[in-house]
């Protein structure tokens, strides 16, 4: 039987921020021996997979299948890293795994593979995707009367997408009150701000209009973000969370830095980033 | 729990009456369309189950990304709209969604093909068996009539795994039996013959046969061969064709470029090099008529098929269409 977090007693608000740095360490570890990677947005999302991981979800990492068991969708995939080290973190499978991303053979596809990952729920990459999907399990969970609940994150520049207006509006449509949507707002895009390639504002009314509860928090604030998530239980609709954050967060020279969107640290800037992350 | 069969129906009606009992078999039955559920004929099982059917407008990428979703939940999902919309339009999300994943989830796709009509081009999909083919892990089968189609419907749906099922517009004529069970994977010989190959699929194998009977008067016995399912090819059933007769024709409502010619071609060229020619639209779009007309116009009809067969059998030339 799978048991939420707070039954079986919350990690503390400490032990959170020291779940939050072995991540992030593990972020920039993997990425720097893999050569390549997608350390500034795995970043940015460190808070909300700790909360939802370690303090909000219903699983069990013995039974990845269960279908009770919560169900977390990335729909952001180019942030693989940052579920591959809360998976391991989680006890999904060896932290040692970690280190071969990206690499010929190894289960750590550049973007996750459901197929390949115990834990993950959906294969993401070509982006827009993952809501439609969490769409489709809010609706079978609903058909088998199963009180599980279904975590979706989505980029800001994601949100471009057509599909995921798509998505929301059948999510509006269908009320799905067991459907989560979380924006990692942290502003940035490939090619520059959000607002300068494409406007985004205002992302709460747009999310409101297609039906939806909407709630701004810090993104890389626990306290917050626990107490959107608690929330939830009682929604009436589906809830969009646009968690405010900072792309590269923890590293500073990544912070709100574009160039680190798509980048691996070299040997040096490792080590710094390494040494500001601290154990 | 069949009904009786009428002499003519299209295959999408077929596909409906199989999707109602199918769901009355198997709770886990669920069918999705982007309104088009009155000519998809998903709005039969939408009558039934309600509580399993949902449309989600017009929105086919998202649609398909439920199916994959609920597929998730265990759920054998049938997803339907024209074929034109739920290939194209949505390509990326099953390239990535369903058949990356492997989930299982059917695109059961109505109105394919030339035969769709007075809606002309933007309706006609030309290229869908080419699209899906190329998928990995995907299924493609193309029923020659009604009653393929619903044995088809329920062979998929016993299947674990991403199937693309190609159904027609026009009420055609039931060629094929209930009493021969359908396999994913096997070709039929309808008509066995000595001196040329005639593999098709779809309303082409009415055709065909129809060449076939017509090319008997003239002596020429043709073997016709239904390629119910385009992938995975019958390699055996049309090598050992092919070796019989030396010659092969493939007729489809697709284009000449990557369908059921494609694939019969890529496999002969290996395992059995004989000439192929493939009869089917031409590279080029499609455009509005009554579907008779546009038969006759792209060469689809069992005269065109009997003209082609008598050049390659008199001056053994290549037909360039």
């Amino acid at each position: 039987m799978l048991s939420t977090a707070s039954s079986v007693g919350r990690e503390t608000y400490l032990d959170l921020e020291k779940r939050a740095r072995a991540i992030r360490r593990h972020i920039v570890n993997m990425i720097a021996e893999a050569g390549s990677g997608h350390p500034g947005g795995s970043l940015s999302a460190v808070e909300i997979l700790t909360t939802l991981y370690f303090g909000v979800m219903k699983i069990d990492p013995n039974v990845p299948n269960d279908p009770e068991r919560d169900r977390f969708i990335l729909s952001k995939g180019h942030a693989a890293p940052v579920l591959y080290a809360t998976l391991a973190e989680r006890g999904y499978f060896a932290v040692g795994t970690l280190s071969s991303l990206r690499r010929m053979g190894s289960p750590l596809q550049g973007h996750p593979d459901m197929r390949k990952v115990p834990g993950v729920e959906m294969s993401t990459g070509s982006l827009g995707q993952g809501l439609s999907v969490g769409v489709g399990i809010a609706l079978g969970a609903r058909l088998d009367n199963r009180y599980c609940r279904v975590y979706v994150l989505l980029g800001d520049g994601e949100c471009q997408e057509g599909q995921i207006w798509e998505a929301a509006m059948a999510a509006g449509h269908y009320q799905l009150n067991n459907l989560v949507a979380i924006v990692d707002r942290n502003g940035l895009q490939i090619d520059g701000s959000t607002e300068a390639v494409m406007t985004l504002s205002p992302l709460a009314q747009k999310w409101r209009a297609f039906g939806w509860d909407v709630v701004e928090v810090d993104g890389h604030s626990f306290s917050e973000l626990f107490q959107v998530l608690d929330s939830v239980a009682y929604a009436h609709k589906p809830t969009a969370i646009i968690a405010r954050t900072v792309k590269g967060k923890g590293v500073t020279f990544m912070e709100g830095a574009v160039d680190w969107h798509g980048k691996a640290p070299d040997r040096k800037q490792l080590e710094k980033a390494l040494e500001e992350l601290g154990e | 729990m069949s009904t009786k069969q009428p002499t003519k129906e299209a295959t999408r009606d077929s596909y409906g009456r199989a999707l109602v009992d199918l769901g009355h078999r198997d709770h886990r039955v669920a069918v999705l369309d982007a309104d088009l559920s009155k000519s998809t004929k998903t709005a039969l099982f939408a009558d039934a189950y309600p509580e399993r059917f949902f449309n989600l407008g017009i929105a086919e990428a998202n649609m398909i990304g439920v199916a994959a979703g609920l597929a998730c939940t265990g759920k054998i999902v049938f997803v339907s709209t024209f074929a034109i919309f739920a290939t194209q339009r949505a390509l990326n999300q099953i390239f990535q969604s369903v058949a990356y994943t492997g989930l299982n989830v059917k695109i059961c796709a109505t109105h394919a093909g030339i035969t769709v009509g007075e809606d002309g081009a933007t309706h006609q999909a030309l290229d869908d068996i080419a699209l899906m083919r190329a998928m990995p892990g995907m299924k493609v089968l193309v029923p020659a009539d009604a009653e393929e189609a619903y044995q088809a419907t329920l062979a998929v749906a016993q299947y674990d795994g991403p199937v693309y099922l190609r159904l027609g517009r026009l009420a055609t004529s039931v060629i094929t039996s209930d009493e021969e069970p359908f396999t994913i994977g096997r070709a039929k010989i309808m008509r066995p013959g000595r001196d040329i190959t005639l593999a098709a699929c779809g309303f082409m194998v009415e055709q065909s046969l129809r060449a076939a009977e017509k090319l008997a008067e003239e002596g020429i016995d043709a073997e016709v061969i239904n390629v119910s399912t385009i992938k995975p090819l019958d390699t055996e059933t049309l090598v050992q064709s092919a070796a019989r007769t030396g010659v092969v024709v493939t007729v489809e409502e697709h284009s000449v470029i990557g369908g059921l010619g494609g694939a019969v071609a890529e496999v002969l060229a290996s395992h059995h090099p004989v000439p192929v020619h493939r009869v089917g639209v031409p590279d080029l779009f499609g455009q509005s008529g009554d579907a008779a007309a546009l038969l006759t116009h792209y060469g689809l009809t069992p005269e065109n098929i009997c003209h082609i067969i008598r050049q390659i059998l008199t001056d053994g030339k290549e037909i360039v269409k």
